[in-house]
């Protein structure tokens, strides 16, 4: 049987600032049978996106495609006009973005955008269309799929949007569809409902697929092939089973340990029975206050925790459950509506401006996002020296010495201190932002989805300079994330939240059980590396029904 | 970890030869406006030429003004107040309008609102008209045409330091240090400054423009420098005259307040960009 994609030597080259060339995909073979989904899997920078858009012919720009051919469907891409490459896009290889949110018109019906590609290359009629798009709404378990399209995208819920995204694609019948991490950006109970909808269409209509994802689980469900790609260069290929089964290459083999469930070691120091935080009936929100003194929108409702010294806790929830409020609260950033904090025994004014500068060294907060937790302008220099300065008067030679420390200690080489963090790459980032925390010497650090935006392999190097940290300096962690596996492996207790509200507590030692029916829904919607668990999963519908609004 | 060794960063610089060219002309002004007293051929006030409105020659080189004076010296001498009270009023401007709007940004509540209606109230007021109204009532001096214009720019360097400090100040690192306890002016010009200082200086480079624009304006209509001494502007307004005769004199110093206008544009829409290789 011919192939339908076939890209031999492909080499894709990018101009830097100094307009020196770098070469970003170095000679990549690739062949994709008709019906087939081939998942290209890496890190970031690893070229996996790159690669699938050079099969509509496309490279972003700075980049150019230097040598090779991408024939899809008997056509060179690389050779032909821009005009005819136009003529392929959206007919015969379409993309189905990463974030969807990001990829529709906010301005527009959704079912004028779905329906667009068969206007531009007048495929058939509006009313025909508008028809076939209904039945793939249908196909894609969309809800309400009649009146759906007529809503604008910010009426539906990212999960929604992903599939209706997957409408627009295929709604030309093409031949090859390209999905750019679609379910990076969702909630894992929605993911599945996505992935299965995904499923359900290709495997039906026979359309073969490009999935790029650095998800091995989420690939493993779904792709026929596996690609590995490292630094531009395929790494390993394989069918999903062989892969999984016996991965030859020692990166894959890295990327398959990231998912092994890690000894969470048990805690070197004696944990004292006492309480390093107390948090008890707190609410926040936002919006104006109320009668009875209470934010309109109550993001957090009563919480409580208690979290002992040299311990850690964990909060997970998805997207909107307030765990991210909650974080803010106790940082004092959002000071909370009622409720008391005592830290160390001693209580905690809501606002951060009115704690005292010693309250503040105790407790720190890292975020997310290095890339916006970092000042740009600064060199990581001035950005790990400022704590020192402003907590510890550190001035000169001893903050310079402080400061290589603190690098060390967090795996960097020295000569990073002078370099801007728009220079490091993202695990890099995320350890600056860790050891600026770790330099007003806390006896609390609240980590705010630290992980979340990491590759698996540098999540997991992440998490265990986290527990080194904690051996060597008794710190306590409060680790918030939506990743279980990730708070499994470094927490003592795991507080389930839902809409704002604390429904249950687990001890993973000594029950790694959950009662709750939410968090019961939690915990088996976690993508587990076998290719059958999709297939297999079975959900009581009365409870998706009740928790999922994807 | 007691040596620690600084690896030289790999750092250059591109600067278009369009830019080259902005900055030449505009530091050939600056070194006019410098020397000036030193350079001119004649005396300002002195007439030398017995016609007036005389052509270009040798012994004039650009030639006579309406009452004969020599042209050269009174455009050299005219440098100077064009582009000191420019400078001078931009910088008042610039700073001020960036202080209090990045102040603004940080602070917000109260502070902001009123300061913010304040401005905009002061920005409602036509800047030709209000320079008019302010000029007739006090007289003018150099300083209160310095004062003068740079109050009628403050509240556009506020709205547009504010905007970009805005922004700014919705990052974590923002957060992060205030949750440290950092103060307003750390926060203001250690965090936010560093971030927006290139829009910044496009600002000033454009609020200099219409500085220079506004000033030659009002000494235009006889409200800005005062006789025997004149910036281009007012040079332009005295030899208005001249124009039928095709007179060097109303020529040149329009061409003078066009050219550093030009180049300051020409300067700050191609300022060197740092070149950081980050794969290098």
């Amino acid at each position: 049987m011919q192939n339908l994609v076939e890209i031999r030597d492909l080499k894709v080259e990018a101009t830097t600032d100094a307009g020196r060339r770098i070469e970003i995909i170095k000679g990549v073979d690739l062949e994709i049978a008709p019906g087939e989904i081939v998942a290209l899997i890496g890190e970031s920078g690893s070229g996996k996106t790159t690669i699938a858009l050079t099969v509509m012919g496309y490279a972003r720009p700075g980049c150019r495609i230097s040598a090779g051919t991408v024939t899809v469907a008997g056509k060179n891409m690389v050779a032909l006009s821009e005009g005819q490459r136009a003529k392929m896009r959206g007919l015969e290889v379409s993309y189905v973005p990463q974030s969807a949110a990001a990829a529709f018109n906010p301005a527009k019906r959704i079912i004028d955008q779905v329906i667009e590609v068969t206007r531009i290359h007048k495929l058939m009629s509006p009313a025909e269309a508008k028809e076939k798009a209904i039945a793939l709404f249908k196909a894609l378990s969309l809800p309400d799929s009649d009146g759906i399209g007529n809503r604008y995208p910010h009426q539906v819920s990212g999960g929604q949007l992903q599939r209706l995204a997957a409408a627009m694609a295929l709604i030309s019948d093409p031949k090859l569809v390209i999905f750019d991490e679609p379910t990076t950006a969702l909630d894992v109970t929605t993911q599945i409902e996505v992935l299965r909808a995904f499923k359900a269409v290709m495997k039906k209509s026979g359309i073969a697929g490009v999935y790029v994802s650095h998800d091995l689980a989420v690939v493993a469900q779904i792709a026929d092939r596996i690609v590995v790609l490292r630094g531009g260069e395929v790494q390993e290929v394989g069918t999903t089973a062989e892969l999984l089964a016996g991965a030859k290459h020692p990166y894959t083999r890295e990327l398959l340990s990231a998912f092994e469930p890690k000894a969470r070691g048990e805690s070197v120091a004696a944990p004292e029975s006492r309480p390093l935080l107390q948090v008890n009936g707190l609410i926040a929100g936002y919006g104006p206050l109320q009668a009875d003194g209470l934010p309109l929108v109550k993001a957090v409702q009563e919480a409580s925790l208690v979290l002992e010294r040299g311990r850690n806790l964990g909060i997970i929830g998805e997207s909107g459950c307030g765990k991210s409020t909650l974080a803010r609260s106790i940082a004092g950033i959002l000071p909370a509506s009622a409720g008391n904090l005592t830290l160390d025994g001693h209580e905690l004014a809501r606002s951060a401006r009115q704690r005292s500068r010693e309250q503040l060294r105790e407790l720190q907060i890292v975020f997310q996002h290095a890339d916006t937790s970092l000042n740009p302008a600064k060199s990581i220099e001035e950005i790990l020296g400022r704590p020192l300065k402003f907590y510890h008067g550190m001035k000169g030679k001893a903050r310079d010495a402080r400061v290589d420390e603190l690098l060390d200690m967090v795996r960097l080489p020295k000569a990073l201190r002078s370099r801007t963090p728009a220079e490091l790459s993202g695990g890099q980032k995320q350890r600056v932002n860790f050891a600026r925390a770790l330099a007003a010497e806390p006896k609390l650090i609240v980590c705010d989805e630290i992980t979340s935006a990491l590759d698996t392999v540098v999540a997991a190097a992440v998490i265990d300079l986290l527990k080194e940290m904690q051996r060597e300096l008794s710190l306590s962690y409060i680790f918030i994330s939506h990743d279980l596996s990730v708070v499994e492996a470094i927490c003592d207790e795991i507080v389930v939240m839902y809409n704002g509200r604390k429904v249950e507590e687990i001890t993973p030692a000594i029950s790694k059980v959950p009662q709750h029916p939410y968090s019961k829904l939690l915990f088996s919607s976690v993508p587990k590396l076998d290719p059958g668990w999709l297939d297999r999963l079975e959900r009581d519908p009365e409870l998706v029904k009740t928790y999922v609004q994807g | 970890m007691t040596t620690s060794t600084t690896i030289p960063r790999r750092l250059s610089y591109r600067f278009s030869w369009v830019g080259i060219i902005g900055l030449a002309i505009i530091l050939f002004w600056a070194v006019i406006a410098f020397l000036a007293p030193h350079i001119i051929p004649y005396p300002v006030g002195e007439i030398v030429d017995e016609d007036y409105f005389g052509p270009m020659s040798s012994k004039l080189l650009l030639g006579s003004d309406y009452l004969g004076r020599d042209m050269l010296s009174r455009i050299i001498m005219g440098a100077r107040y064009t582009v000191g009270i420019s400078l001078a009023a931009v910088c008042l401007a610039c700073f001020t309008g960036g202080a209090l709007g990045m102040a603004a940004a940080v602070i917000g509540g109260w502070f902001d609102t009123v300061l913010s209606r304040f401005l905009d109230a002061l920005n409602s007021i036509p800047s030709k008209l209000s320079g008019l109204v302010i000029a007739a009532a006090v007289g003018s001096s150099l300083s209160v045409l310095i004062v003068m214009l740079g109050v009628i720019y403050i509240p556009g360097a506020y709205r547009f330091a504010r905007s970009l400090a805005v922004n700014i100040n919705t990052m974590d690192y923002i957060t992060v240090a205030r949750t440290r306890g950092e103060g307003i002016s750390y926060v203001v010009f250690s965090e936010i400054l560093p971030n927006i200082i290139g829009p910044l200086l496009a600002d000033f480079g454009i609020r200099f423009v219409f500085i220079v624009l506004l000033l030659s304006g009002l000494s235009f209509l006889g409200l800005g420098v005062q006789p025997p001494y004149a910036d281009w502007g007012a040079l332009v307004h005295e030899n208005i005259g001249g124009l039928p005769f095709g007179a060097p004199a109303v020529i040149v110093p329009s061409l003078a307040i066009a050219s550093l206008t030009i180049s300051v544009n020409l300067l700050i829409d191609n300022l060197p960009k740092k070149i950081r290789d980050r794969s290098a």
